[in-house]
C-alpha cells in the first residue's frame, strides 16, 4: 500500500491504495466523488473523463499513484456553489444529454476543448474533439449544440473582461 | 489487473537503475496502452517504473533543419509545437489524430514508438522520415528499429530517449481510421528530401511497418498523386482480420498515399 497525496477540487486530500488502484476508483471509492462514472473500463467511452493539471485525461486508464501531487479537477468541482458552469448550464438548455451517464465525461471533455479553443469552436471540430467520449443515446447532435454554445458564451465573456 | 508496485523516476539514469532492481519491470510513459493491457492482464509487470516526469525526456529541440523530440513528449504537445509545425507540419497532422483528445494528453512519442503496435501512426513517420531513435545505450536506425509485431530492436532496460530526423522537404500523411478503435486501418506517410521519396505503412502490413516500394517507384518519377492512378500494389503479406482484407487493404495502402502525397503537395 502506498500514501497518496493530491488536489482534488482545490482541497488536499490523502489516501492510501494499492499500486494497482485506478485514479478513478480512488476518486469515487476513497473520495466519495460518484460523479465521476466507470462506463467501458477499456479506454474509449469516456464517461472517467476528469482534469489533471488543467488537462482532460481518462482516469480509467491511469492509476491514482501518478497523479501523486497533481491537481485533479472532477465534475463536482465544476459548478461554483449554485451557480453551474456555463457548459453545464449550456448542456442543461439545450438538453444535451438524455440519461445522463456519459454526461461528466462530456462536460469535462468539453471544458478541456473549449480552453484549448479559446478562437471558438466549428461543428467540425467539436464532433473530432469529442472521439473519446461515448453516448448511447443522444446521437449527439444536442451534446454538440450544447458545446458551441458554451464556447461562444465562454468566449464572448472573456473578451469583455479583455 | 494485479497488484504492481509503482516508482516515480526523477531522471533516466534513476529510470534505468529503478528498472535494473525490478524483478520483471516495465517503463509507462503515458500508459495509453500499457495500463489498459495490465486492466484486461495482457500485461502484468511486477514494477512500474514512472517515466512521466523525467524532465529530460521531454524537450523538442530545432537547430536548422535536424527535429529532435523527447520520448516523454505528449502527442498533444507534438500536435501543438509551433516549431514542429513549421518544419514537419504531417508530424503534427499525424499526431493531432491519434486517439483522442484525452489518449494524446497522456500517450508520448516514446512509448508509442517502444510498443510498436502494428497500427500505430507513429512507426509510418519514422521509418518514412529516416528518423534515428536515440537510446540509452545507442542510436538506431528507424529501419532497424521496427522488428515486426509489437517487437522492436531495444535490449531489457534499454530506454528510448529521444527520436531525431532531418525535416523533409515535404511530407505528408494518409490515414484510414478503424471506426471504433480509431488506430490505422491504413496509413500511408510519405517523405521527399533530396529527390529521394520514402514511402511507409502501418496498419496494414502482417509483420507490422514497411516501406512500400511501388510508391517509392512512382512517386520518384513523378510526386504528384495522379502518379498512382493506375498503380497497384500486391495483397501478399498484408492483414486480413474483422475489419478488413488484404486486398482492401492493398486498396486502401494506393488511396491513402494519393492523400498524403496531396498534403506534401499542398
Amino acid at each position: 500500500m502506498t500514501d497518496v497525496t493530491m488536489t482534488v477540487n482545490g482541497k488536499t486530500v490523502s489516501g492510501t491504495v494499492e499500486g494497482r488502484t485506478l485514479l478513478v476508483q480512488f476518486l469515487r471509492d476513497n473520495l466519495g466523488l460518484t460523479g465521476t462514472h466507470v462506463g467501458c473500463e477499456t479506454s474509449q467511452c469516456g464517461a472517467c473523463t476528469v482534469h489533471m493539471d488543467g488537462q482532460s485525461v481518462k482516469s480509467c486508464s491511469m492509476l491514482a499513484v501518478q497523479a501523486e501531487g497533481a491537481s485533479i479537477t472532477t465534475i463536482e468541482g465544476l459548478a461554483k456553489g449554485e451557480d453551474l458552469h456555463p457548459v453545464q448550464a449550456a448542456f442543461k438548455e439545450h438538453h444535451g444529454l438524455q440519461c445522463g451517464f456519459c454526461t461528466p465525461g462530456m462536460i469535462m471533455a468539453a471544458t478541456d476543448m473549449i480552453r484549448r479553443h479559446p478562437e471558438g469552436l466549428d461543428e467540425k471540430t467539436v464532433r473530432e474533439e469529442l472521439e473519446g467520449n461515448i453516448c448511447r443515446c443522444t446521437g449527439y447532435h444536442n451534446i454538440v449544440k450544447a458545446i458551441m454554445a458554451a464556447s461562444e458564451a465562454m468566449c464572448s465573456t472573456a473578451n469583455k473582461a479583455a | 489487473m494485479y497488484d504492481v508496485n509503482y516508482h516515480r523516476a526523477g531522471s533516466i539514469n534513476e529510470a534505468l537503475s529503478l528498472l535494473e532492481t525490478a524483478e520483471d519491470g516495465k517503463f509507462l510513459a503515458g500508459g495509453q496502452t500499457l495500463i489498459p493491457a495490465m486492466k484486461t492482464r495482457l500485461a502484468a509487470p511486477s514494477d512500474l517504473v514512472d517515466l512521466r516526469h523525467v524532465a529530460e525526456l521531454k524537450s523538442i529541440s530545432i537547430t536548422d533543419r535536424e527535429i529532435t523530440i523527447g520520448a516523454g513528449v505528449t502527442h498533444a504537445e507534438v500536435a501543438a509545437s509551433s516549431e514542429i509545425r513549421s518544419t514537419c507540419p504531417a508530424l503534427s497532422y499525424l499526431a493531432s489524430f491519434i486517439g483522442d483528445p484525452q489518449v494524446r494528453h497522456m500517450g508520448t512519442i516514446g512509448g508509442s514508438l517502444a510498443n510498436n503496435d502494428p497500427a500505430a501512426d507513429y512507426p509510418a513517420a519514422m521509418l518514412a522520415l529516416a528518423a534515428t531513435i536515440i537510446t540509452s545505450q545507442r542510436e538506431i536506425a528507424a529501419e532497424d528499429f521496427f522488428t515486426g509485431l509489437f517487437e522492436t530492436a531495444l535490449d531489457d532496460n534499454e530506454l528510448i530517449t529521444a527520436i531525431r530526423f532531418e525535416a523533409p522537404e515535404k511530407a505528408g500523411y494518409g490515414k484510414f481510421p478503424n471506426p471504433a478503435s480509431r488506430y490505422a486501418m491504413t496509413g500511408v506517410f510519405i517523405a521527399r528530401k533530396r529527390e529521394t521519396v520514402r514511402a511507409a505503412v502501418t496498419g496494414a502490413g502482417d509483420d507490422g511497418v514497411f516501406r512500400c516500394s511501388e510508391l517509392e517507384d512512382a512517386l520518384s518519377t513523378d510526386f504528384s498523386a495522379s502518379a498512382l492512378d493506375s498503380l497497384t500494389v500486391p495483397a501478399e503479406n498484408l492483414m486480413t482480420d474483422i475489419h478488413a482484407s488484404a486486398d482492401y487493404r492493398a486498396s486502401l495502402i494506393v488511396a491513402m498515399a494519393k492523400r498524403a502525397v496531396t498534403m506534401a503537395n499542398g
